[in-house]
């Protein structure tokens, strides 16, 4: 078990006993409907959405097991058990997630029974990881250590495991759900590309509440959602969320798949009768059986209090003594660490995007690495991000040296948090069974044309983000370049959409000309930054403002000028 | 792909499935027995391929053997059989990603 000595370690989420004795007992019911099944007892039709709400998919060369890291927020004994579990039932990797879990490619479902029985010894599982119901909810990878953040996301984001959990209600949804929570200044959880996005704020009394962003989405038809309610108090927390749900649950369009999910009936129905509707059934729900007890609240925050954080100076002589001695450290330093809300701490991200890289996979070894580091330099504690790094949030910056070169050796040490090698992919025609064409060699071919650190902060903040098909798994539609991979004849060609945006600004990339070649698709990437830096009015403009400011014409006259 | 590789291209198929128990991509080979290697897989020629599925299909799916079971074609190239799309091809060798892994690290896939 991963009991963790209070003030010891940074916070994570305690199982109570409610807690370990569900998951014990769905792991025994998956085990004899795995047995079921192999006998025959239940036919593949049946048994399908049954391994689909304990994660387990069929892709191309193998079942698929996608674990729950709730929020992203994970202890180093959970990453060690994900270790041994790739090396015991897979091929030595995992590859972590834009919902910021972890799936394995190579798995026998005769043998998920007993992977799903160990995850239960360090409290982890991969219920909610598929299935038309609440998934994962996600949150701020540096939540409870950014300097701007103002409500720790963590306790609601885990106040909606529970909630949702079981919840008769919420299990056969018209269509997946997912939510994401930010309470800093910074959108570093994309809220508004989720069926509901929740920004946590304070009011003129310090109070707790939300922003309720609705029907927001990617995939066939990319949605940014809409503003439903401004500020719903902490108490009503659930109860507006049910009466989303509820509203969903009633009107969502069940007869066809690509019309189910919220954003298609926010857009169907309109903002004002959406939120008519939403406002008339919180009013029905609101009462004591939905409020929030505070006591509660301030129960599950007690979970995620700060770690002990040593009183110290927030500059670092050892740290300064390195930045100077050390240009590939300075390097990382400048990209890949946020300040920290503790003086003397830091934030690091660790890039799992090495130039040419899978991004996301991580090997079991470095898995290990990760953890011993995680305890090592901040106290057993990691975090996975939407965009396939891992975090280690609580370092003090007299030990960043020390963490980088460990990192470094391992080849996790990459300067891009950010920049154009990092690059967000899904696994593509490589693994994914709806997949029409590749999306990882190509983000290896660009992140190996853009694998000088230097150009690459000369480029500056850039996201590349590859799909390869229009599921949008890859987050291509925000993208500030989105790269679509489509099937043309059985040939694989890549769309190029520009001027997407995951943060508070969010926009929907535009679709820059004709598909291109795998080939013709890098040297593309390639001429759209030359264009930009040609066209910026200063070093510190970014990709997208440029191209807002200039328009498409001069990016399609250089792609396309030739055809 | 030449033009002569074209003109053949879809005048054969073969029938793929993943296999129930570990998920291993199987193809139907000689005598109705599955196979893990497309090199041992048996081809058939396009107008006869859904015939022979069916009654595949219904035996695997019977004996919780196989799920996921249908025909794709195969193409010519230099005179092998070779799977006609992308995915097939994948799948009969492995992550073009990771040669490491896969039928193709094992010598299993298209000859």
């Amino acid at each position: 078990m991963n009991h963790i000595a209070p003030g010891a370690r940074a916070g994570i989420y305690h199982y109570d006993e409610i807690d370990r004795q569900f998951v014990a007992e769905r792991v025994e019911q998956f085990r004899k409907q795995v047995d079921r099944r192999l006998s025959g007892e239940l036919t593949e039709e049946e048994f399908k959405p049954i391994r689909l709400m304990n994660g387990l998919y069929l892709q191309l060369h193998a079942y698929m097991l996608r674990i729950a890291v709730p929020y992203g927020v994970m202890s180093a004994t959970q990453l060690r058990k994900l270790s041994a579990i790739g090396r015991k039932y897979d091929r030595g990797y995992g590859h972590f997630t834009t919902r910021q879990n972890l799936q394995y490619n190579w798995i026998k479902l005769e043998d998920t029974p007993a992977i799903l029985h160990e995850l239960a010894e360090v409290d982890m599982h991969a219920l909610q990881t598929s299935g038309n119901c609440v998934r994962n909810v996600t949150t701020d990878p540096f939540v409870g250590a950014a300097r701007d953040e103002v409500v720790d996301g963590r306790v609601y984001a885990e106040i909606l495991r529970q909630w949702t959990t079981m919840h008769p209600e919420f299990t056969y949804l018209p269509r997946k759900f997912k939510i994401a929570i930010s309470g800093a200044e910074s959108d570093r959880a994309a809220v508004r590309i989720h069926d509901v996005g929740l920004l946590a704020r304070r009011n003129d009394k310090g109070e707790p509440g939300f922003s309720f962003y609705v029907g927001g989405g990617l995939g066939r038809s990319p949605f940014v959602g809409k503003l439903v309610r401004e500020w719903v108090a902490q108490e009503d927390f659930v109860a507006y969320l049910e009466a989303i749900l509820r509203v969903y649950n009633q009107y969502g369009r069940r007869d066809n798949i690509y019309k189910a999910r919220i954003k298609i009936l926010v857009h169907e129905l309109g903002l004002e009768k959406f939120t008519q509707e939403v406002e008339e059934e919180f009013a029905r729900l609101r009462g004591p059986k939905y409020r929030l007890d505070p006591e509660i609240v301030d129960g599950i925050r007690q979970h995620f209090a700060p770690p002990p954080f040593e009183e110290l100076p927030d500059h670092s002589e050892a740290l300064e003594r390195a930045r100077a001695s050390n240009p590939a450290f300075a390097n990382w330093l400048a990209v890949n660490v946020a300040e920290h809300k503790a003086p003397g701490y830091a934030i690091a991200t660790i890039s799992l995007k090495p130039a040419g890289g899978i991004p996301g996979d991580a090997t079991c070894d470095q898995m290990d690495l990760v953890a011993d580091l995680a305890e090592r330099y901040s106290f057993g504690e990691l975090r996975v991000t939407h965009v396939q790094n891992l975090v280690l949030a609580h370092v003090k910056k007299d030990e960043l040296y020390d963490l980088w070169k460990q990192l470094d050796a391992a080849g996790l040490g990459s300067a891009n948090a950010g920049l154009i090698g990092d690059i967000i992919a899904c696994p593509g025609l490589d693994y994914c069974a709806l997949a029409n064409a590749r999306s990882i060699p190509l983000a290896q071919a660009i992140s190996a044309r853009f694998a000088d650190p230097v150009r690459q902060r000369t480029i500056g903040e850039l996201g590349i983000k590859i799909s390869g098909c229009i599921n949008a798994c890859g987050h291509h539609h925000v993208g500030a370049i989105g790269i679509l991979g489509v099937d043309k004849k059985g040939t694989e060609y890549y769309q190029i959409t520009v001027g997407g945006d995951p943060t508070l600004t969010t926009a929907i990339g535009d679709i820059l000309g004709p598909a291109v070649t795998e080939t013709e698709a890098v040297d593309a990437i390639e001429a759209i930054v030359d264009v930009y830096l040609a066209n910026r009015s200063d070093e510190s403009e970014r990709f997208i403002d440029t191209l807002a400011r200039v328009g498409h014409a001069p990016f399609k006259e250089r792609i396309y000028a030739a055809d | 792909m030449s033009a002569k590789d074209r003109s053949k291209e879809g005048s054969m198929k073969a029938i793929t499935a993943n296999r129930l128990r570990d998920g291993e991509v199987v193809f139907l080979g000689e005598g109705g027995r599955w196979v893990e290697s497309f090199a041992e897989a048996a081809l058939f020629p396009r107008a006869e391929a859904d015939d022979v599925l069916a009654p595949a299909k219904e035996k695997a799916e019977r004996e919780q053997f196989a799920v996921d079971i249908y025909t794709f074609e195969v193409v010519e190239q230099d005179g092998v059989p070779v799977p006609a799309t992308m995915r097939e091809r994948i799948r009969t060798a492995g992550p073009t990603v990771r040669l490491d892994l896969g039928k193709q690290s094992l010598g299993k896939q298209a000859a």
